[in-house]
């Protein structure tokens, strides 16, 4: 792949961006937000052409670039996709000029100009990380970008939080500090237990290459797995996310929810699967008994919640919940299936934090008993968030059913008890979202003061809400060409666990 | 040169000793400054005094850096009769010693637009409120000694990392650690608290100083000689007559080393030395004499008593587990910035013994790393605490930091910078610097260094919430009291500021060339 160091490109992108975003002088603040957008968008179209070239039927690893770092570790500057983290980047591309245009007012129209601006600097800093975490290709690296990605947050939800912001932005760091430095001691043993070299912290070094004996390899498979379910973020080692979700604003959410969290997941697929196809094996009864678990409490606690936000932030502990079964089932249906999820999710939680957020800009209450029959005031934000909601709970012809159908199917052929259980996580994902419904959108049209009825939705926030809206439609009918994308890099992983798939499946049928 | 590493015990004939001056040409720059400052101090008009002397002592600390760069390092050599080892660890040692210095002095030198160092009293002899004082400072007294005083404790260090014998060791540590207790007591501000302070470094610091020459007379008399090689072969052959002699010395004089880094439980010293010093001394002192301690503790752990490792290796683990553990949960419940920072220094010395204990030359590159990015950054961070000031006086306690990153940007976002570079988050020196320390442990440590690391990262966890508690104190919090304020910076500060800020970040982006240097000198001459 020669050319253009595409992927290095959308790192520097944003970053300039934000630093631009960041120093404009005061009598040109206006400009803040455009430029922001327009580097968003400056960086989606990169995304798009990485895909473009991106060959399906190629290398594991495409639009590679590789540099010394610092040697003494074995550390290289080295990017490199495979489908998996292209769909991961593209999906985080989209999603930040949506967000970015979501959040245009979220600091009122006459906001401090300086602190817009570190708003809308944070989140171009914010997406550069999240490119890079996707685009490593060296372990090293992906750390660095693992643990910097916590500062925009942190910074995010503390500045620009709701009330609770400082102990919700405490509480996100600690746990994320908690799970990264675990993971840095693994990440220091991988290497000694690795070819080693100046570049022995490259994943092409490590896969089906570390050595050490077999308990040494699942104490490094526990230190990587721990960060990533803090991260994930999975049953019990959750709790800090309905309070980050609850107390950032809906677009920071997103980042978070949608985007942010995917790196657990892809972390397990990449590392503990890809490093350490025995241990992972050896532990999978136990991960695959806690994603049920999380598919289940996260969907009760989710019917509890009175708080829009956090309910939002409880139904993707029960979608990572089979996202990670679909990882550890281990056969090729229910990894293209969570492939598949990691992408869906992003865009259905996006459209419920979004459309969630315009209704509390527009009622400025996060507590659900606060709304009722607002059908009738805001129609059009109710039919939005009733698609983005059956789109949560996988309503046939819609995204998520695809690959949450993948993901039971895949992991029944192996776990059946574990498929059979998380079936009920489906049931109770109706039960909240139209629950949820129900008590938000109907029932008799709400009083106002005269004069203060709320609008529906205006140009910008249908601007936000359709491509999300698109993306459910199209992903849901045809999810073919994300499904081509991931499925080669699934097929490599799977080869790498060396787990053959217990009976004929469709995913890899329909890929072709 | 074997001659030179034996000495005889008793010489039979006085015989001058071979020197080779371009090896140690930096400390006789140095100590040659310090004697002059000291003529400066007794013939310079009282007016001129200060100019001179921050002039005299940063010209005399770059002439020794600019020799060590460009003679000294070819000069690898043991040389006044096996006294000083000039080696790789050495000379890094000594050149990083000097550039700290440089900016210590720099924050020392800061006036705000007085007369004199903003930061020491006109008089340190003077009863704190007394007439006399009043009178001082009415006077224009100013205790410019404190610029000699600190080219005498740079010496010292100098010679410290350098030193091949345990007599040269001690002497060292005497010359070091002499002029620090009195600087510590010239505080212009609290006066009684910074004599308070000095009195008990002084004297916790004198007992450690039995412990280190009872040790050393320990191993003397299982040696038979105090040199390290000597030690080391004696060791090696293991047909001394004392054998008994051997862990008691090897454990004392790690005492009185360990005692100067801070390691728990000798480091009762630490939080009040940091909190009553000056706040540029303390800058100064955390971070140059944490190299020196450490630079001698490589020393004395590699070159002299290595081969006995096994028969102390593991209570001194047992001490950088404590260290890291007291010194990160202890820093959770301060409320003084400079003690905060004092606590930090401790878990940061066991994160550094932790790399000590890989015993391998990994080990020691690491060390010398994270000597590097701790020092940078910790001058800095004191340069900026003594910026901030409430009613004249420096504002350390927690709460008066409240919202400071709305009011002065710039200082509280250096500030910031620092602290995650303490916290060790990746693209900082910080996070380099552990992953040089830790590294070692886990490849060579055996279990031990494992546990260690482990013990390391979940020590940084807790750290880590003290410092994102700070920024969450300054950005997400509301100012309480509006007389809080940050000073300008004079140019002198501000340099030293900025260096520490961007070798912080260079450090952490692009470590290689500090690394592979590191690497290349982490081989002791013997």
């Amino acid at each position: 792949m020669s050319g253009l160091p595409l992927l290095t490109l959308m790192l520097v992108v944003p970053l300039v961006g934000a630093a631009v975003v960041w120093l404009l002088p005061a009598t040109s603040s206006r400009l803040a937000k455009p430029i922001a957008l327009a580097t968003s968008l400056l960086t989606l179209a990169l995304a798009l052409v990485a895909w473009a070239r991106f060959d399906n039927g190629g290398d594991r690893y495409q639009l590679t670039e590789t540099h010394s770092w610092i040697p003494q570790f074995g550390v290289s500057y080295a990017l490199g996709v495979d489908g998996i983290a292209l769909s991961l980047i593209v999906m985080a591309t989209i999603l930040t000029p949506i967000c970015l245009l979501a959040a245009w007012n979220d600091l009122g129209e006459d906001a401090d100009p300086q602190r817009e601006k570190t708003y809308f600097a944070l989140m171009l800093v914010l997406l550069t990380f999240m490119v890079g975490v996707f685009a490593a290709r060296d372990v090293f690296l992906f750390y660095v970008f693992f643990e910097a990605m916590l500062i925009p947050v942190y910074f995010l939800i503390g500045l620009f939080g709701g009330p609770r912001r400082q102990y919700a932005a405490v509480k996100f760091i600690l746990f994320s500090l908690v799970g990264g430095l675990i993971m840095l001691v693994a990440v220091i043993a991988l290497y000694f237990y690795g070819p080693g070299g100046e570049q022995g912290f490259l994943y092409e070094s490590l896969e089906g290459q570390v050595g050490g004996s077999t308990a040494a390899q699942r104490w490094m498979f526990l230190g990587f797995f721990i960060a990533f379910a803090i991260k994930a973020p999975m049953w019990p080692v959750h709790t800090w996310l309905p309070d980050a979700a609850a107390e950032s604003r809906p677009a920071t959410a997103v980042l978070l929810v949608g985007v942010l969290d995917k790196v657990g997941t892809f972390g397990m697929l990449r590392f503990c699967l890809g490093f350490f196809p025995e241990a992972s094996k050896w532990a999978t009864p136990v991960v695959i008994t806690l994603a049920v678990i999380s598919v289940i409490y996260g969907a009760l606690l989710a019917i509890g919640s009175r708080d829009i936000m956090r309910l939002i932030a409880f139904t993707s502990i029960s979608h990572f919940g089979f996202i990670v079964m679909g990882i550890f089932a281990m056969t090729s249906t229910a990894g293209a299936g969570s492939a598949l999820y990691m992408v869906n999710h992003g865009f259905a939680t996006a459209g419920l934090f979004l459309l969630a957020g315009f209704l509390i800009a527009r009622h400025g209450s996060q507590r659900i008993a606060d709304y009722g029959g607002w059908q009738r005031v805001t129609p059009v934000l109710a039919g939005s968030f009733l698609v983005a909601g059956l789109s949560s709970l996988a309503l046939p012809g819609l995204s998520s059913y695809v690959s949450e159908f993948l993901v039971l199917a895949g992991t029944f052929q192996r776990y059946k008890w574990a498929a059979a259980i998380a079936t009920v996580g489906i049931v109770l994902a109706a039960l909240y979202i139209l629950l949820t419904y129900q008590r938000v959108f109907t029932g008799p049209r709400p009083t106002f003061v005269e004069g203060s009825e709320p609008r529906d939705l205006g140009l910008r926030e249908k601007l936000v809400i359709a491509p999300i809206i698109a993306s459910f439609i199209l992903l849901g009918f045809y999810p073919k060409p994300v499904l081509d994308l991931v499925n080669p890099a699934v097929e490599q992983t799977l080869q790498l666990v060396g787990a053959t798939d217990p009976a004929p499946t469709h995913a890899t049928g329909s890929a072709q | 040169m074997t001659a030179a590493l034996m000495p005889s015990i008793a010489p039979m004939a006085f015989e001058a000793v071979k020197v080779d001056y371009a090896a140690v040409a930096p400390m006789l720059i140095v100590v040659g400054t310090a004697l002059v400052g000291v003529l400066v101090e007794a013939f310079a008009p009282r007016l001129a005094r200060h100019t001179i002397q921050v002039g005299l002592t940063l010209v005399g600390l770059i002439a020794a850096f600019v020799v060590l760069v460009l003679i000294s390092v070819n000069h690898h050599a043991v040389t006044l009769g096996g006294s000083l080892a000039i080696d790789g660890p050495a000379l890094f040692l000594q050149g990083t010693l000097l550039i700290f210095a440089i900016l210590g002095v720099l924050t020392m030198s800061e006036r705000f637009g007085g007369r004199s160092a903003d930061a020491f009293t006109p008089m340190g002899a003077a009863t704190p409120g007394s007439p006399a004082e009043a009178a001082a400072e009415r006077a224009g007294f100013a205790t410019s000694e404190a610029f000699p005083l600190t080219l005498f404790a740079v010496f010292g260090m100098l010679m410290f990392v350098a030193s091949n014998d345990l007599i040269t060791m001690f002497v060292a540590l005497e010359v070091l650690s002499l002029p620090l207790y009195v600087l510590t007591g010239l505080a212009r501000r609290r006066r009684l608290l910074s004599q308070e302070a000095s009195l008990k470094y002084f004297l916790l610091g004198a007992f450690s100083s039995a412990f280190f020459l009872f040790g050393a007379a320990l191993l003397y008399g299982y040696a038979g000689s105090s040199d390290l090689g000597a030690i080391a072969a004696a060791i090696r052959a293991g047909n001394s007559a004392y054998e008994g002699l051997l862990l008691p010395g090897v454990v004392l004089a790690l005492i009185g080393l360990l005692f100067k880094v801070g390691a728990v439980p000798f480091h009762s010293w630490t939080p009040d030395a940091y909190q009553g010093a000056p706040t540029p001394v303390t800058g100064f002192m955390a971070a140059a004499t944490k190299v020196a301690a450490f630079g001698a503790i490589l020393r004395l752990a590699y070159v002299g008593v290595e081969a006995s490792r096994l028969e102390w290796r593991l209570g001194v683990a047992a001490i950088a587990v404590l260290t890291m553990v007291v010194g990160a949960v202890l820093s959770v419940t301060q409320t003084d910035m400079k003690r905060l920072l004092a606590y930090s220094s401790i878990a940061h010395a066991g994160f550094i013994l932790v790399g000590v204990l890989a015993f391998d030359s990994t080990g020691v590159s690491g060390v010398l790393f994270y000597l590097v990015a701790y020092g940078l950054a910790t001058i800095a961070a004191f340069a900026i605490i003594a910026l901030v000031r409430s009613g004249g006086s420096e504002a350390t306690h927690l709460s008066q930091w409240a919202g400071l990153g709305r009011k002065h940007p710039v200082i509280a976002g250096i500030f910031v910078l620092l602290l995650l570079a303490f916290a060790g988050i990746p693209l900082t020196s910080g996070f380099t610097a552990k992953f040089a320390a830790f590294a070692p442990a886990v490849a060579h440590g055996g279990l031990a260094g494992i546990l260690m690391v482990v013990v390391g990262v979940l020590a940084s966890a807790v750290t880590a919430f003290v410092y994102f508690r700070l920024i969450v104190l300054m950005y997400f919090t509301e100012p309480t009291g509006d007389d809080v304020v940050a000073l300008t910076p004079s140019i002198a500060s501000t340099i030293a500021i900025t260096v520490g800020a961007v070798g912080t970040v260079i450090l952490g982006v692009v470590p290689g060339p500090v690394l592979q240097l590191a690497e290349d000198v982490s081989k002791f001459l013997l």
